[in-house]
C-alpha cells in the first residue's frame, strides 16, 4: 500500500479501508471536517503560549495503515519486567502487532485488546461512549486524533469483577512513525483493574509523531490504577488528551511519568463525577537537552464529598523547559470538596526552566482546596554532606534526584513500576557544577 | 606506622572574610583531643576545612593525612581516605532512606577504589551490622527507614551522626558538638558509645561546650580557639578549667585574638 497523507483524498482511502461500524465512520468524518476547517493552535492562545510548534510539519508524516516491523527488535518494555500480566497489547507505528489476554479473564467477561478490532466486535458497547464520554475535541490535534486514530487499546471490566493481574500496553515508534493510538478503559460499577501503559522508541533520534488520547471511565465504587510512562525518543512530537471520569465512591490512582519527546503538550483531566469519588494524580517528569514538556491538568469536582490529590515532580537538565498549568475546578454543588495540588521542580542546570502555574476556580463555599509549587536547584549542602560520607559528586546528585522523586515512588504500589522509573531516572542524571 | 593528621598554619576564609588565621594541630591515631573556644571562634570552620566544604576557602597552610595532601582531594576522597566529621548541623536529604544512604556510604568508604555502579556490600551483611550498631546505640530499627535527617529531632540527628561514625570507622573523626541537643541520658549514652567506638581506635577531635563527653573521653590534649587561632594547648585539666570558669582568663590573656574574635562576631 502506498503511504497515505493527511489530505482529503487519502483520508477517503483510509476510511474505506477501515470497514468500521457506521457510527465510527460518522464520528471520524465529522472530526475530519473539523480538522480541515481548523488551524493549528498558535502562541496567542493561553494553552500554547509557552509551547512552540512552528517547526511541526504534519506533511512529513502519513496515516498509519500497515504494521511495519521496522526497528521493532530494539523495543524494550520497562514496566512489565517480572510482572505476571493479565494481557498485553503492543502496537508499533500505530498498528497492533501483539495482542494477548488470559483465557480465564475472558471467561469472566473481561475485554482487552487492540481497539482496532474490538471497536467492531463491541460496537454496541462502545457506541455513545468512545470519544464521547471522556474526550474533548477542542483543537486541531484533537480533531486529527478523532478522525485518524488507529491501533489503540480497549479494556473493559464487567460489574463487580476484580482483576488482580495488571494489563500491559506498549506503544512504540521508529523513525518517521506515527502513533494515533486511542486508549479506552471502562470499569463497570464495583470493578477493579490495573493498567500499565508505556511508550518506547526504536532509536533516540527517530523523528516521529504521537497524537493520542486516553479515556478512563471508572464506574461507581470501581477502582482503577493506571500507570502511564511516556518514554518516546527526544525527536518525537507528543500531543495527548487524557481524561478520566470517576463515579460515586470510586477510586482512581493515575501515575504519569514522562521522560521522552521533543515537544509534549498534554491535557490531563480528572472529573469527579459521583459523590465520594477519589483521585490521586502522580507525576514524575525528567527532561534534558532542549526538551519541552507542557502539562495542563484539571481536577474537576462536579459532585460533593470528593477528594482529589495531585503531586507532580519535575527534574530538569540542560536547556529543557517544562510547563505545568494546574486547575482545581469546583462546581457550585460540590460541597465538602477536598482538593490538593502541588508541583515541585528541581533545576539541575542553570539553563533549565520550569513554569509552574497553579489555579483554583471554586463555585462552592464549603471546600478545602490547597495548592503550592516550588522550584529550586539541587542544594549544594546536600551534595557536600553526601560527599563527606563517601559519595562521589555524581552519586550524590543521583541520590538527591532519586530522593526528590521518592515521595511519588512511595505512592506507587506496583514494585516493577517503582523500580523501572527509579532506574530510568537515575541513569539520566548527569553532573553539573 | 601510626596514622597522623597534620594541620599546619591553616588559614581559611568564608566569602572573602578570614576566619582561621594560622592553625597548627597534629592528631595521632588513638589520641583524643578536645577543641574548645567561645561561639564563633572558628571551631566548626576548622572541621569544614578538613572535610573540604566548598564555601570554606583555604588561603594558606596545609592539611595532610599520613603525608598525603587532603586539600587536593574532593570531600568524598577525604572520606574514603578515612576522615570523618559528625556535623554540628547535619543536612537533611529528603526521600533518601537512612539505610540506603548508609549502605552506599559504608561501601564507598570501605572500598576506596570502588567505581560508580559497582556492587554495594551485600544487603544481608549490611543489615546485620546495622542492626547490631543500632542496638548498641539504643536506636529503633524503624529509624533506618526514615529519610536522612529529615524531620529528625536535634537529639535524633546527633545519634544518627554517631551511627554513621560507628558504621564508617574512620581513621580520624571530628565530632562537632555531638553532645548538644541531647538530654542527660542521651548525652551519657552518646559519650559511652563514642568512647566505645572511637577511643583509641581513631584519632578524635571533640568540639564541645560541655564536659560530659570529655568525662567519658578524657582528652590527652585540650586546645582553645579564639579569633581563629589556637591560643592555648593543655591537657584534660584545661578542659575542666574552661568548663568551670569560662573563657574570661583566655580572653584577657590573648587580647589580640579576642579583638579578632569580637570583630568576627560583629561582622
Ligand atoms: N558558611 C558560613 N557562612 C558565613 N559565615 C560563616 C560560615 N561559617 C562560619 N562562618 C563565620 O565564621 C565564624 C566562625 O564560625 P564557626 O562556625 O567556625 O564558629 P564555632 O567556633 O564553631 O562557633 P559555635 O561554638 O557557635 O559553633 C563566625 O563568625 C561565623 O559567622
Ligand atoms: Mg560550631
Amino acid at each position: 500500500m502506498t503511504q497515505l497523507g493527511f489530505n482529503t483524498e487519502d483520508y477517503q482511502t483510509f476510511l474505506t479501508g477501515r470497514q468500521e461500524p457506521e457510527w465510527v465512520t460518522a464520528q471520524r468524518t465529522s472530526a475530519w471536517q473539523q480538522f480541515s476547517d481548523q488551524a493549528w493552535p498558535t502562541r496567542r492562545e493561553e494553552e500554547w503560549m509557552r509551547t512552540d510548534i512552528r517547526l511541526f510539519n504534519l506533511d512529513k508524516f502519513s496515516i498509519p495503515t500497515v504494521a511495519g516491523t521496522d526497528g521493532i527488535d530494539a523495543i524494550v518494555p520497562l514496566l512489565s519486567e517480572g510482572v505476571e500480566l493479565g494481557g498485553t497489547v503492543h502496537s508499533h507505528n500505530g498498528v497492533c502487532v501483539t495482542d494477548t489476554m488470559d483465557e480465564d479473564l475472558k471467561q469472566k467477561g473481561v475485554i482487552f485488546g487492540s481497539l482496532d478490532s474490538l471497536v467492531s466486535d463491541h460496537s454496541e458497547l462502545l457506541k455513545g461512549i468512545l470519544l464521547e464520554k471522556a474526550f474533548d475535541r477542542e483543537d486541531r490535534f484533537a480533531a486529527l486524533h478523532a478522525a485518524c486514530w488507529t491501533g489503540g487499546q480497549f479494556l473493559y471490566v464487567p460489574r463487580g469483577v476484580h482483576v488482580e493481574k495488571p494489563f500491559h500496553v506498549l506503544s512504540s515508534l521508529s523513525d518517521g512513525g506515527v502513533d494515533l493510538g486511542h486508549t479506552i478503559v471502562i470499569l463497570e460499577d464495583g470493578a477493579s483493574a490495573a493498567l500499565l501503559s508505556e511508550t518506547a522508541r526504536a532509536s533516540e533520534d527517530a523523528e516521529s509523531l504521537h497524537c493520542g488520547a486516553i479515556e478512563l471511565l471508572v464506574g461507581d465504587r470501581a477502582n482503577l490504577r493506571y500507570v502511564n510512562l511516556q518514554n518516546w525518543g527526544q525527536r518525537v512530537w507528543h500531543f495527548a488528551r487524557q481524561k478520566a471520569v470517576v463515579g460515586r465512591d470510586a477510586q482512581l490512582q493515575w501515575t504519569s511519568a514522562a521522560m521522552g519527546s521533543r515537544v509534549s503538550k498534554v491535557n490531563q483531566h480528572v472529573v469527579l463525577d459521583g459523590e465520594g469519588a477519589r483521585s490521586q494524580m502522580n507525576g514524575v517528569l525528567f527532561t534534558e537537552n532542549k526538551q519541552h514538556l507542557s502539562y495542563h491538568t484539571q481536577q474537576y469536582h462536579k459532585k460533593a464529598n470528593c477528594h482529589s490529590d495531585f503531586l507532580y515532580k519535575t527534574a530538569l537538565q540542560d536547556k529543557s523547559h517544562t510547563v505545568w498549568r494546574g486547575m482545581i475546578k469546583v462546581d457550585e454543588g460540590a460541597q465538602q470538596t477536598d482538593g490538593y495540588q502541588r508541583n515541585d521542580n528541581l533545576l539541575l542546570s542553570n539553563n533549565a526552566r520550569a513554569d509552574s502555574i497553579p489555579g483554583l476556580e471554586i463555585e462552592a463555599d464549603d471546600v478545602r482546596c490547597t495548592h503550592g509549587s516550588t522550584s529550586g536547584k539541587v542544594d549544594e549542602e546536600m551534595i557536600y554532606y553526601a560527599q563527606c560520607r563517601g559519595f562521589t559528586r555524581m552519586e550524590a546528585m543521583r541520590l538527591i534526584v532519586t530522593g526528590f522523586f521518592q515521595q511519588i515512588f512511595d505512592r506507587i504500589t506496583i514494585d516493577s513500576v517503582r523500580d523501572a522509573l527509579g532506574l530510568a531516572i537515575a541513569r539520566r542524571v548527569r553532573d553539573y557544577e | 606506622m601510626k596514622h597522623v593528621l597534620t594541620i599546619e598554619n591553616l588559614q581559611v576564609s568564608v566569602e572573602g572574610k578570614p576566619i582561621l588565621r594560622g592553625v597548627d594541630l597534629e592528631i595521632k591515631h588513638g589520641e583524643t583531643h578536645a577543641l574548645m573556644g567561645p561561639n564563633g571562634s572558628g571551631k566548626s570552620t576548622l572541621g569544614q576545612a578538613v572535610m573540604g566544604h566548598p564555601k570554606y576557602e583555604v588561603t594558606g597552610g596545609s592539611i595532610t593525612l599520613d603525608g598525603e595532601a587532603l586539600l587536593e582531594m574532593e570531600p568524598d576522597e577525604r572520606a574514603r581516605a578515612g576522615v570523618f566529621m559528625a556535623f554540628q548541623r547535619p543536612v537533611a536529604i529528603p526521600g533518601v532512606k537512612m539505610a540506603d544512604f548508609l549502605r552506599h556510604s559504608t561501601t564507598n568508604v570501605r572500598n576506596p577504589e570502588r567505581k560508580e555502579g559497582e556492587d554495594l556490600i551485600p544487603m544481608k551483611d549490611f543489615r546485620r551490622e546495622l542492626k547490631e550498631k543500632m542496638e548498641q546505640l539504643q536506636m529503633d530499627m524503624e529509624f533506618a527507614r526514615r529519610y536522612v535527617n529529615d524531620g529528625f529531632s536535634g537529639g535524633e540527628m546527633k545519634r544518627a551522626e554517631i551511627l554513621q561514625l560507628a558504621m564508617l570507622q574512620p581513621k580520624f573523626a571530628i565530632l562537632d558538638e555531638t553532645d548538644s541537643g541531647l538530654d542527660a541520658d542521651a548525652v551519657r549514652l552518646a559519650s559511652e558509645s563514642i568512647a566505645d567506638i572511637g577511643r583509641e581506635k581513631m584519632g578524635l577531635l571533640i568540639i564541645t561546650h560541655h564536659d560530659k563527653l570529655l568525662v567519658h573521653n578524657p582528652p590527652e590534649f585540650t586546645h582553645v580557639m579564639l579569633g581563629g587561632r589556637l591560643v592555648e594547648t593543655g591537657g584534660s585539666e584545661l578542659a575542666e578549667e574552661l568548663h568551670s570558669n569560662g573563657y574570661e582568663r583566655i580572653r584577657a590573656a590573648y587580647p589580640e585574638a579576642e579583638a579578632e574574635n569580637a570583630a568576627m562576631a560583629g561582622q
